[in-house]
């Protein structure tokens, strides 16, 4: 391997392989080490707003004094706003999805068979139930307010909604839980064990610890598909980002040319929120898996 | 037939759980038009998203760098804004734009009005196939990769032709490869038809919400509707595993 690169190798048998490589390494010399989309990316999404902004001007009455995006520079303060909803509503979601969703995780390897046999069954029934099936079943099936005597709690729409996207989030943790508990070799249960832990030791010191890295990105990918979950609120009626587009449209009286700037105005806000996230994931995902 | 019919009727008499759609012929009908509409559009958008899987893969490959972009691009945005938001945009959005000129008859006169060219069922089907058609992308890259490169060079030095390399060793190295993270994205796929429902596509979902706001039924569609989503994911996931333990070459893999 050592030399000019333009002959990576003598050996005949290996020469397509070597000149396949040769090649891909020049390429590489050009674009740099890796591919970078991001900047593409942004230009991608960039054009094509642009483009429909252009479109959708074409489209409009030219009497018309405000441009699509004006329309939309107005909307925005609402617009915003709704979207605030959506990623508070994926906070509190992922909050109560991780705390109920690690109690069941540990319940599905508990040493009790009800326990864990109940708790495998609602993580399975959860986890393959449609999000929005789950949502319609909070949303129809809890009452508005909680009497208890004289104190009315009220269940406004929204912390419905919000329960019933913690559902699936709950099943979902669960089995991160459970694979990233069951990925810890087993040598380590065997060696607590001959240190005379308990099982409680065993799992919240020596188990859990080592846990948490391996659930860090499948956690925060699941967070990813729940803020892009968050819309299907709007469908029953909570006064998210969506909700709020439509509500705008409307009021604009169901002008043609803003239709496609609106509805990619939701699109981008979403793309500028999870992208990151996914990048940081697939970051943390290598580096974690060198260290097994 | 009847002896079932009048036993459910009785069992709401004596249980108050109304399951209409067992001896209500209309609610029946209702709920099985549902149920194949959903199985239809789930068939269509899992070969629609897996022939769009490999086409994006194999350009994925191209030697031109602004094909590679494209695709690239098109995963990532798909992947990361809510397929509910993509769903709308192309119903909506494009959907408003994309009209065509129909002749409309009424008597003898004839009118020429704007249609729009898809309905809402097609949308349905192209973004949903779109949506998980990004994922495959992923799925099929990822497995192409893990083919081991000294299979390749193996393959090399055998003398096969980057076709034949491909076809014969890639593809179905790489397709065992992925079929795990493929059941997963189908069955994901299975679930996200439910979406449909926003843009009214007569699916099993949207039919179910008129049988309980027609028979004041929400628990018991509620219940019945879960596990039926529950039981076609059970079939799916039964058939793939079956067919990825056809599948396995001994010694490959674990």
């Amino acid at each position: 391997m050592s030399g000019s690169s333009e002959k990576a190798t003598d050996l005949p048998v290996l020469l397509p392989a070597a000149h396949r490589l040769a090649a891909a390494a020049a390429a590489e010399r050009v674009t740099g080490p890796v591919p970078r989309p991001t900047l593409w990316l942004g230009l991608m999404l960039f054009s094509i707003f642009a483009f429909s902004i252009g479109l959708a001007h074409a489209q409009g009455a030219p009497e018309e004094a405000e441009t699509p995006l004006g329309a939309l520079w107005r909307w925005l303060p609402v617009l915003l706003e709704g979207f605030v909803f959506n990623i508070a509503i994926s906070f509190i979601a992922m909050m109560l999805g991780t705390i109920v969703g690690t109690l069941l995780g540990l319940g599905q390897i508990s040493l009790m068979p009800a326990v864990r046999g109940s708790s495998w069954f609602l993580t399975q029934f959860f986890r393959n139930a449609p999000w929005l099936v789950l949502l319609f079943l909070v949303m129809l099936l809890v009452p508005f307010e909680f009497r208890f005597g004289d104190t009315v709690i009220p269940f406004p729409g929204w912390i419905k909604a919000t329960i019933g996207l913690a559902l699936p989030v709950m099943a979902n943790v669960s089995e991160i839980v459970r694979g990233a508990i069951n990925s810890v070799p087993s040598g380590q249960w065997e060696s607590s064990d001959s240190l005379a832990f308990s099982r409680r030791q065993t799992i919240f010191s020596i188990i859990l610890p080592q846990c948490y890295k391996r659930m860090i990105p499948p956690w925060m990918n699941l967070y990813a598909i729940l803020t892009m979950a968050t819309v299907l609120a709007s469908i029953v009626g909570v006064d998210e980002m969506m909700t709020q587009t439509r509500r705008a449209l409307a009021a604009e009286g169901g002008a043609t040319q803003l239709l496609v700037p609106f509805y990619s105005f939701v699109l981008i806000c979403f793309f500028i929120y999870c992208y990151p996230i996914a990048r940081l994931t697939i970051r943390l995902e290598r580096r974690f898996a060198v260290k097994l | 037939m009847e002896l079932i019919e009048t036993w459910f009727r009785e069992f709401y008499q004596s249980s108050g759980i109304n399951l209409t759609i067992v001896y209500d012929g209309f609610d029946r009908d209702r709920f099985l038009r549902g149920l194949g509409n959903t199985v239809i559009l789930s068939v269509t958008c899992l070969v629609l998203s897996v022939l769009v899987g490999i086409l994006g893969a194999w350009l994925l490959g191209s030697r031109f760098g602004i094909v590679r972009r494209f695709v690239q691009g098109y995963v990532q945005i798909f992947r990361n804004t809510p397929p509910l938001a993509q769903l709308y945009f192309f119903f909506f959005a494009l959907g408003a734009l994309l009209v065509i000129t129909a002749e409309l008859q009424v008597g003898q006169a004839t009118f020429e009005r704007q249609v729009p060219a898809l309905s809402n069922y097609q949308w349905a089907i192209i973004s949903l196939s779109l949506f998980a058609g990004a994922f495959n992308v992923e799925i099929f890259r990822s497995g192409i990769e893990a083919v081991p490169e000294t299979t390749i060079e193996a393959a090399e030095a055998l003398g096969m032709t980057r076709w034949q390399i491909y076809r014969e060793v890639i593809m179905p190295l790489a397709f065992r490869i992925c079929l795990p993270a493929l059941n997963n994205n189908l069955v994901n796929l299975v679930k996200t038809t439910t979406l449909a429902y926003a843009i009214a596509v007569p699916e099993l979902l949207y039919m179910s919400n008129q049988i309980w706001s027609d028979s004041v039924n929400v628990p018991e569609m509620m219940m019945v509707l879960l596990f039926t989503y529950i039981g076609l994911v059970a079939i799916l996931v039964f058939g793939m595993h079956r067919w990825e333990r056809a599948m396995r070459l001994p010694g490959f893999g674990q």
